[in-house]
């Protein structure tokens, strides 16, 4: 038999023209097309979400999110519910990271009431923000990894995260939902001996910070799969309103613990980790990067957090309180990038508006389907979970 | 910032400023020249960053209030934006040349608060909802108690407290003979 | 017909999409047909009830579906969150013959995982038909039982038990996997007992569920029952 050694040139006579808008013409009767729904029910989508996507071949040439599956109307609800009450609503907006919503709650609440937290509330909300975010790391960090089918660092990523919820529940109570930040402080103090049973799970989260850098990022398959995928041009990140990790990667130094700094992170040393090359490896980088400085934050926080004193202010009878006529919009920096909370107040005891500024709002919808397109079919899971696209904060 | 709120207010005509904090300042312009004033400060003022769109309904006003929160990442300062719009027509001029995500935005806006944006892309295309066929969600005179306990056969047995109430019978029972 | 029908029909025409429409086809050798998706891409037959003959080989094969669960891997709510650490070293459910399947084809349990808009219950619902029988459906959180903290939200289902069968119910919100865990053990013990009817009541009380679904599901563009 003769063997065929021309090598395929690529046909492009199968790939859609342009319109003059720079949008592809899809004619789906022409049979060159197949239409594709990825999820909701789908293993490789990150949470409930589900994105179309229009195929040539084994290429991506159009996508479109579609979201709300998760909608429950939050912003309606808290219209109708005191302030208090916002609470147990506000935390389940953003689910794996439920402290950030916490905090930026009450550091509204706080702006418009005119409200100083004392200074032990302030370090141990510190403390609950960073712990909250080395969960997640923990989660997101191996979970790149499990994107591509390797997925020993995710099972062992999950276990330490488990050790992390235990502190959790031994502060405050809950694993996933803490509620303990609350309007001019917080809950409850440290527990006795919090302090060493912490540092013995740093040092062991540690440990396994050296071994990924073995296990997934030496890895000859996770680097020929993620290197120069999914890249975002370095100019895309103010015209697509590209935060935290995802606009670090592409070189631009934003991080809002540092450019406005709330609690306590100005007594804090540290410097955020800047990419160059902005592709999913990268953001990979920059992740973990992010996971060691946690836990050194983590160590110094511990430091410092006061044993005791006082962890509330004062504040008016919380059934009755009514805020100023005003509006805020307070931030803070979750793992995923900017996270905020918009709040219109008219004078009465239930809020006139609450809106949440979700990082996922702009990078699963319009970001993502600019990134997708001419992406490979087999890495658009592994493009989505380096977004750190996280449902529930989109649609809310 | 005092400069750049000085000067924008000369130019656009801009009115109630409140300044919330020294990095936030909300100000109040006409719908008219809304677009503008966003097109100014992102390319002369360098606000490139847009935090947020929303909407607030001003029921008892009949007025939309929409809010452009722009960022300052040099300055490192926020601007609110706030246009005020007639609840009745509720058209407001798009703006989604000037950001991609600004076109999610009025997306949403147009599916819960049912304000509409001439020409912004995919605009009708259902975002959240699916087969709705009521008024707009968000709107201050959608009941959503109301609508919910017709719609989703609420299981009997639930009781629902007015906070306040509840816990004054409950810590102080001697106060209320 | 009269005026109320046709509405009705209007209104699914509006609301079908645009795959599912009846239109005419042209085949590889050029004869042209009419095609209905909904009459030609599914099956419309109802589901049986199945009643069981032997109670011996019953007892046995209920032994055998309830040690080894296949779930559906389907995240439907913020209860999904708590299935990870489930399926991993420390819960590891593995041990007791549960494991996650990606297709609704392969699985018999559906896990209901907190809260369902209305949007996602035409997906779960869906889910819930491709699956084969025996199926089991497993709510978690508040939510599913009575509304929970979303009683009064406009988009999300107040009781599950009416659009779906219910075998168990893990209340709390969230769940800890622990309670999944008990959860688990809970439909095991009544699948042995051979009182984990979901499937067959579902096809008893079809068209009362099919109503209640309908209430809710406004643009209704799917076949009433998909294989």
């Amino acid at each position: 038999m003769k063997k065929n050694n021309k090598i395929w040139q690529g046909d492009r006579s199968k790939y859609p023209a342009f319109d003059e808008y720079g949008n592809p013409i899809i004619d789906l009767k022409s049979h060159k097309f197949t239409k594709l729904w990825h999820g909701p029910n789908h293993p490789g989508v990150t949470g409930n979400m589900s994105l179309e996507l229009t195929l040539s071949g084994d290429e991506v040439v159009e996508a479109k999110t579609h979201v709300g599956y998760l909608h429950r109307g939050f912003e309606k609800l808290m219209e109708r519910r005191l302030y208090i009450q916002c609470f147990p609503t506000c935390i389940r907006m953003c689910v794996p990271e439920a402290d950030s919503n916490e905090y930026v709650l009450a550091a509204s609440i706080e702006e418009l009431g005119g409200i100083e937290i004392p200074e032990a509330a302030s370090w141990l909300r510190t403390l609950v923000l960073e712990m909250a975010r080395l969960q997640i790391l923990l989660r997101t960090v191996p979970g790149q990894a499990a994107t591509l089918s390797l997925g020993m660092g995710a099972q062992w990523g999950m276990y330490l995260r488990d050790l992390i919820l235990d502190r959790f529940e031994e502060l405050t109570g809950g694993r996933i939902y803490h509620m303990f930040i609350i309007p001019g402080g917080v809950r409850g103090l440290l527990p006795a001996g919090f302090k060493k049973r912490m540092e013995e799970n740093l040092v062991e989260i540690e440990e396994f910070i050296d071994k990924i850098e073995d296990l997934i990022f030496t890895n000859a398959i996770f680097k020929k799969r993620t290197i120069g995928i999914g890249y975002i041009d370095p100019s895309w990140v103010d015209k697509y309103g590209i935060v935290g990790p995802n606009a670090r990667a592409a070189g631009y130094n934003r991080d809002v613990r540092k450019d406005y700094p709330y609690l306590k992170y100005n007594e804090l040393d540290f410097e955020p980790y800047v990419g160059k090359d902005s592709d999913v490896f990268t953001r990979s980088q920059v992740r973990k990067h992010e996971l060691i400085q946690t836990v050194d934050l983590i160590r110094q926080i511990l430091a410092q957090v006061p044993e005791k004193g006082d962890i509330r202010a004062k504040t008016p009878n919380v059934l009755h309180w009514e805020l100023p006529k005003g509006e805020t919009y307070q931030r803070s920096e979750s793992s995923r990038g900017e996270y905020g909370l918009y709040v219109v107040s008219d004078g009465s005891k239930y809020p006139r508006r609450v809106n949440l500024r979700g990082p996922s709002y702009t990078h699963a919808v319009a970001l993502l389907e600019k990134l997708l397109i001419n992406a490979n079919i087999a890495d658009v899971h592994s493009i989505m979970v380096s977004l750190q696209t996280c449902p529930p904060e989109i649609e809310r | 910032m005092k400069e750049i709120i000085q000067d924008i207010k000369k130019r656009f005509n801009c009115t109630d400023e409140i300044e919330q904090s020294k990095t936030q300042t909300y100000i109040t312009v006409k719908k008219e020249l809304a677009i503008a004033l966003i097109t100014h400060l992102r390319d002369i003022e360098g606000f490139t960053h847009l935090v947020l769109l929303t909407a607030v309904d001003w029921i008892e006003n009949n007025q939309f209030q929409l809010t452009y929160m722009l960022n300052n990442p040099t300055k490192k300062i926020d601007i609110g934006v706030r246009v005020f719009i007639n609840r009745e027509t509720a058209t407001m001029d798009s703006a989604h040349h000037l950001w991609e995500q600004m076109a999610t935005y009025q997306r949403e806006l147009k599916e819960m608060f049912g304000i509409d944006f001439p020409g912004s892309p995919r605009l009708n295309e259902p975002f959240i909802l699916e087969g709705w066929d009521n008024i707009p969600p968000y709107r201050r005179d959608f009941d959503t108690l109301k609508y919910a306990q017709e719609t989703f056969f609420p299981r009997e047995g639930r009781e629902t407290n007015d906070p306040a109430e509840f816990m004054k019978k409950k810590m102080y029972p001697d106060e209320e003979k | 017909m009269s005026d109320n029908t046709k509405n009705i029909e209007e209104k699914k025409d509006k609301f079908l999409a645009e795959e599912n429409k009846k239109r005419i086809v042209t085949g590889p050798d050029g004869v042209q047909f009419e095609v209905d998706p909904l009459q030609d891409y599914f099956c419309d037959k109802r589901p049986v009830a199945k009643d069981p003959k032997n109670k011996v080989i019953e007892n046995f094969l209920n032994w055998a579906r309830a040690e080894s669960l296949w779930v559906l891997g389907f995240g439907t709510g913020c209860g999904n969150i708590e299935i990870p650490p489930l399926l991993t070293p420390r819960f590891d459910a593995f041990r007791y013959g549960i494991q996650m399947r990606p297709t609704p084809r392969q699985s018999s349990v559906l896990i209901i995982s907190g809260y369902l808009a209305v949007k996602t219950l035409k997906r779960a619902i869906r889910s819930y038909e491709q699956m084969q029988n025996p199926k089991y459906v497993l709510a978690l959180g508040s939510c599913t039982i009575n509304g929970g903290m979303y009683y009064d939200s406009y988009n999300t289902i107040n009781r599950l038990d009416y659009y779906l069968p219910v075998d168990v119910y893990v209340a709390g919100c969230m769940p800890r996997p622990e309670a999944l865990l008990s959860g688990f053990n809970k439909l095991k013990e009544r699948i042995k007992a051979g009182r984990a009817e979901g499937a067959n009541d579902y096809a008893n009380k079809f068209d009362w569920y099919k109503a209640n679904q309908k209430k809710i599901i406004k643009d209704w563009n799917m076949p009433d029952y998909n294989w």
